[in-house]
Formats: C-alpha cells, structure tokens, sequence
C-alpha cells in the first residue's frame, strides 16, 4: 500500500513536471504555428524572440532591483510586461526587415532569411550582453498555500501551468471571437479573397507577429524564473522542441500547438522517469517521427488541399 | 510625404532597438580588449627572449599549446609563465652556463594541428617542451617527441591515459590527472559523508562522461554502496525537473555530478526548491565563480573538488606579482602549473648538468623542487607528486576547503 502511494507520487511528479515543460513548449509553438497558418513561413527566429524576452526581462529586473523598488508583484508586472513589449517590437520588426519584403518570392527565401535572423539576433545578444549564463532574479514568490504541497508542486510551476491556461483561453477568445480573430482566420484561409474583402493583410500578419511574440516571451520570463539562469543559446533548444511540438500537433492548428507541447513535454518527463534521461531527446523525436508516419499533418493538423 | 516620415519612425524604432542592448555590455568589450592586447603579447615574446646569440650557445625550450582560436585563453597563460621563470633565469646567468632561448609554437588545441607543431619544435632541436594544453592535442604530439626522446611537460592536460598507460614515459605533467580527482572524491564521499545511495549524472560529454563513469567505478571498487542512478542528461535543456524527481525516487543521499557549472546550478537550484537535501559532489568543472554567481543561494553546501589552494605559499605570491609587473593583470588558467612545470624542467636540466634525455629525466623524478604549487617532484608514470586536488565546500558564496 505504502509502495502504491510512492509510485503515485512519483506519476503526479512526472506529470506536473511534463505538463510545465509542456506548457512552455506550448507557448512558444503558438508562435511557429500562427505564423505558418498565416503565411506558411516556419519563422525560425521565434526562438531568439523568446531568447530576448527572457533578456530583456532581466534587465528590467536588475535596474527595477538598483532603484530599489522591492514589491515582489510590481517587479514581475513590470519586467513581463516589458519583456512582451519588447520582444512583440523584435517580433514586429523582424517581420518587417526579413519576410515582408519577401512576401511574393518563392517560399524558400523567407526560410533561408528566417534562419539567416535567427543566427544574427543570437549573436547579436551575445556580442551585446555575455556569452555566459547570467543568473536570472526570482521574480514568482513563494506561495505560502501551496506550501503543503512544494515536493511536488513548487509556485514556479504552478505559475507556468496557470499563466499558460489563462493565455490560452484569451488566445481563443481572440480568434473566435474579435474581429481581428476573424481577420485572422479569413487571411489564414484565403490572403487575396481577404485582401479584396478589405482586409488590411499587412496590419494581420504584423499582428499576428506580435502576438506570437508576446507570448513566447511571457514563455521566456516563465521560464527564466524557473530555471534561475539564462543565455544568448536558450531560445535554440527551446525553438527546435517547441518547433516539433507545432509539428506534432499539426502545424498551422492552434489547438494543436498546445496539444503537441503538452504531449512532447509528458513523453518527454516520463521518458526520463521511467527509462532513461540519456534518451530523452530521442523518444521526443521517435515520437515525432511515428506520428507523421501515421498522420503526415500531425495529430490535429487537417489534411486541406494545397492551396493554389 | 507620410510614407517618408513613416520610413524615417520604423528607422528610429529599429535603432533604438539595435542599441538599446548594448547599453548594458561596457564588462565585456573590455574583456573582448584585454584578449586583444594578450595576443599582440604573443610575438613580442619571442623577441623578448631570443637574445642575439650564435646557435649552441643555448639550452631550447620548446612552448607549445592553443595560442590562438577559442580556446587561447588557456594556452596563453602558459606562455607567459615560461617566460617570465626564463627571463628571470637568463638575467642570472642561465642555467649550465647557457641562456635558454624559447620556441613558441600554436597547435590551437587541435590534435592535427599538434603533430605539426610537434615536428617543427623537433627540426628546432629544442632539448625539452613545456606544452600542450588540450589532453587530445597532447596525445597526438606525445607520439612525436617520444621517437626524438624529447621531455614534454604539460600543465594542463588530464586524461589518465597520458601518464597511467605508460605509453609515454617522455611525459610529465604538474596536473592531477582525472581519475586521481575521481578517487579523490569518492574517498570523501565514503569517508566524510557516509552515503549509502549514490545517483551519478553526468552531461554526456568527454570530460563530464569520463569523470562521471571513473566515479561509478571507484565506488564500485569500494562495494560500500549502491549505485542507483548512472544517466546523462541533455545539457542546455529546458527544465531538469524529471531527473531530479528521479533521484528522489530512488533515494540517493548523494548526487555525483560530471559535467560543467550550468547544467549542475540548474539541477541543483530544482532539488533544492523540491525540498531535497540530497548532497552533491561535482569536480573542477563546477569550481567556477559562475557556479556560485548563477547558483546563488542553492550553491551553498555543494562539494566541489579542484587543485589544492597553495595561495598562501610565497613562491605563489610572487608569481602573481610578476605576471601583474609584466603584463598587467591577473594571470589566467594554468599559469601556476605551467610556471611549476619550467622551474622543474629547468632544475632537472640544471642538477643533471646536462639536457640528455635520460639524465634529466632520472632528475625529475628524484629531484624535489619549490614551485608555487607546492613542494614537487613526478613519480614513475610522470604525473606530480604533491600537486593534487582537495575538497571544497560552497560555504557563504564562496569556495571553502574542506578540514
């Protein structure tokens, strides 16, 4: 009986900690996957976006730190908000410098630019900043409810997995329901038709750059805090496992994205949990590799014709 | 008119964007200028040294290592060290009544590279190389100077095999190799700390691997406890929570860590805020100032093994003092093995009274000699005697022996 509880436990550990990994991915992958919806380009750079947020964040929180400002909430209100700020500026202007001017050439140039962005802003933060990891202030506090549970559930997590739910229902309510949304999904399905219907595709696709931005760097903060250190090379790891995870849940589907971190991030923990850690790469893509084998668009992904 | 002042905003957004990071990097331009002038030292060196003196008249000294390329900052430091303990030779008369003149040569910490430079420093006929850095790089010259009985002596490289094989009885190094840092740990943890459950991670990689597998089979050896846990994980990963769970599933008193600071202050950091006490063991790796500045609270009570703390001995003292005379600033990585490793050679060529290759080699290894690294001399498989490793603890943010 006693041993039943301590596999219990064990389970409950490795899923919470899947499902935190699983919402970072998440988050990051909404970002891959409503860029490629809209102008089927995989933005390789999202990762660097996410990089930055993280960074800038940091910053905020230092100079908020010198100044002396010590309110626990202000600081994080303050340093996330910046970070989504500015990383949804990155996001904006990346657009702008590397895929716009692109817009008509064969798809291949804004991938090549894509990837062309995502090495120069990583070494660009690492000419800027250091090429060491920097340690990253505790911005989530210790919540004192969740103290009875913290060998299992620590405020970090918590956090992560209750700020992703809120952003995901946000994000929802934003396509379906906004008229923005609405641009959103007429330019994902037809950008002439929606061009000649009035719709501005310039201001949806800047748009939807800026919110895929945001939140990969609410994702960067999230993470930055839980991990206590960053530097200039966290967003490549993060934007390949998150890219898969958009992949896997059927590029272009939002709620595949979520769906395809989240199942990244448990095949991931248990892997480790239950096998072996120095796999955990590798079961992450089997998985990835048999699920398009059996479905080609991913889990949630529609199989639609490709457009003319 | 309003597309123009259009343009001109997104211009000023995106330079305001270009710059506002570089606002915060004054540290590390200076660092990238502090390189800058340490390269330029390099060939003034060569002159510095080579006083204009008819060939034979002279005792050579080969210096070999990574002087360029990413990993020149350990390479460097040795250069300086050679020449500051020749100099300080040549200026009383050098030794046999000769100057000794200095053959500086780059293998960038390349093994392809090594063999080359390892050549040129045979064709130079030089008696003796202080060198190279890079364990690979050395192995791949060692080859070399052992057909030309040549002495090479490094001060940094520590695989095992270079001197435990015995391969290589040219070799000599002012180094603890990396099993000696291995078995050194596991004495601690069986002696000091009494765990029973011991998980050993490690980042996959050469020295992380390496260190981590001659742990598991020192603690094998012993039989005094269970080795529950023998995995890598993947450095630079999002989150560690999973492994860490693990080692708490299965009761390990004591982490064994193989690898470098970034990976150890995460694992560390997510034990910690799991409310685990578990210890944890890492090895020269760890002990870093950036472990305890990226660890922070959650270093504290980490063990760590490194090179025996010898800043109190004099010979020690002066050694900075010279580098900070000469080239003005701190010395960098394996300055002091390397400084250690001249004045051996240089007192074995000198008691030997000649540059045979047997001779000076008997000298070596019966002789003693003050260094700043202690007291030293080499035993039979060439790696020093008296230039080990010690335990520290993280105690108060910074690196404590260990009584």
């Amino acid at each position: 009986m006693d041993n039943l509880q301590v596999e219990l436990q064990y389970f409950l550990e490795l899923f919470l900690g899947g499902l935190t990994k699983g919402s970072i991915y998440a988050l990051i992958a909404l970002g891959y996957t409503m860029v490629y919806g809209i102008i089927e380009l995989i933005n390789f750079a999202h990762g660097e976006i996410y990089m930055i947020g993280a960074f800038t964040a940091l910053i905020i929180a230092t100079v908020l730190n010198i100044m002396g400002v010590n309110h626990a909430a202000l600081v994080l209100l303050l340093s996330a908000g910046g970070a989504v700020v500015y990383a949804s500026a990155y996001g904006y202007t990346v657009e702008k410098i590397a895929y716009s001017p692109l817009r008509n050439a064969p798809r291949l140039s804004p991938l090549i630019s894509a990837i062309g962005m995502s090495i120069f802003l990583q070494n660009y933060v690492l000419l800027a900043q250091t090429s060491n990891f920097l340690p990253f202030p505790k911005l989530i506090p210790e919540f004192e409810f969740l103290e009875p549970i913290s060998h299992i559930m620590g405020s970090s997590e918590f956090t992560i997995i209750c700020t992703t739910s809120v952003i995901m229902v946000l994000l929802t309510i934003l396509i379906k329901f906004t008229k923005i949304g609405k641009a959103m999904r007429a330019t994902a399905q037809d950008k002439s038709m929606a061009l000649l219907l009035g719709i501005n595709v310039n201001h949806v696709i800047s748009f939807t750059f800026i919110i895929g931005s945001a939140l990969a760097a609410v994702g960067g903060v999230l993470i930055g805090s839980q991990m206590g250190q960053i530097n200039f090379y966290i967003g490549f790891i993060a934007g390949i496992k998150a890219f898969t995870a958009a992949v896997l849940g059927g590029i272009g589907s939002i709620p595949g994205a979520v769906l395809g971190g989240l199942v990244l991030g448990w095949t991931e923990s248990f892997g480790t949990g239950y096998i072996s850690s120095d796999y955990e790469d590798v079961f992450a893509f089997t998985l990835l590799v048999l699920i398009l084998i059996f479905k080609p668009s991913g889990i949630l992904g529609r199989n639609t014709s490709q457009k003319v | 008119m309003k597309t123009y002042s259009k343009t001109f905003a997104s211009m000023v957004f995106i330079a305001i964007l270009a710059l506002s990071l570089f606002a915060c990097s004054k540290t590390e331009q200076e660092d990238v200028k502090d390189v800058a002038t340490q390269k330029t030292d390099t060939p003034e060196i060569k002159t510095d040294v080579k006083p204009d003196m008819a060939q034979g008249d002279t005792i050579k000294l080969g210096v070999a290592g990574a002087h360029s390329g990413e990993l020149a900052s350990y390479g460097l430091p040795t250069v300086n060290a050679v020449t500051i303990v020749v100099d300080n030779i040549n200026k009383h008369g050098g030794i046999l009544g000769k100057q000794i003149e200095l053959f500086v040569e780059d293998d960038v910490c390349k093994p392809e590279v090594a063999t080359n430079t390892a050549t040129k420093l045979v064709t130079d006929k030089v008696v003796a190389v202080i060198g190279h850095i890079c364990s690979g790089a050395t192995k791949a010259a060692l080859n070399i100077y052992k057909d030309a009985n040549l002495i090479c002596m490094s001060p940094s490289a520590t695989n095992t095999d270079l001197t435990l094989s015995g391969e290589y009885p040219n070799f000599f190094r002012t180094i603890s190799h990396d099993a000696a840092q291995a078995k050194l740990q596991v004495d601690f943890a069986l002696s000091k700390l009494h765990v029973k459950k011991v998980a050993i991670l490690h980042d996959k990689g050469d020295y992380g691997k390496g260190s981590a597998t001659l742990a598991k089979q020192f603690f094998e050896e012993s039989g005094k406890v269970e080795i529950v846990l023998f995995e890598g994980v993947t450095p630079g990963a999002v989150d560690y929570s999973a492994i860490v769970q693990k080692v708490k599933y299965n009761g390990a008193d004591l982490v064994v860590w193989g690898g470098y600071h970034p990976e150890a202050s995460r694992i560390v950091k997510q034990m910690r805020v799991k409310k685990m006490d578990t210890l944890m063991i890492g090895s020269d790796g760890l002990k870093d100032e950036s472990f305890i500045n990226t660890a922070g609270e959650y270093a504290e009570g980490v063990y760590v093994s490194g090179p025996l703390d010898t800043s109190k001995n004099p010979l020690y003292i002066n050694a900075i003092e010279e580098h900070k005379a000469k080239y003005g600033e701190e010395p960098g990585a394996f300055y002091f093995n390397a400084y250690a490793a001249t004045l051996a050679l240089t007192n074995a060529i000198e008691k030997s009274g000649s540059t045979d290759y047997a001779a000076v080699s008997h000298a070596l290894k019966t002789e003693y000699v003050d260094t700043p690294i202690g007291k030293i001399s080499f035993d039979e498989h060439g790696d020093a005697i008296g230039a080990g490793f010690t335990m520290y603890q993280v105690t108060n943010g910074a690196f404590k022996e260990v009584e």
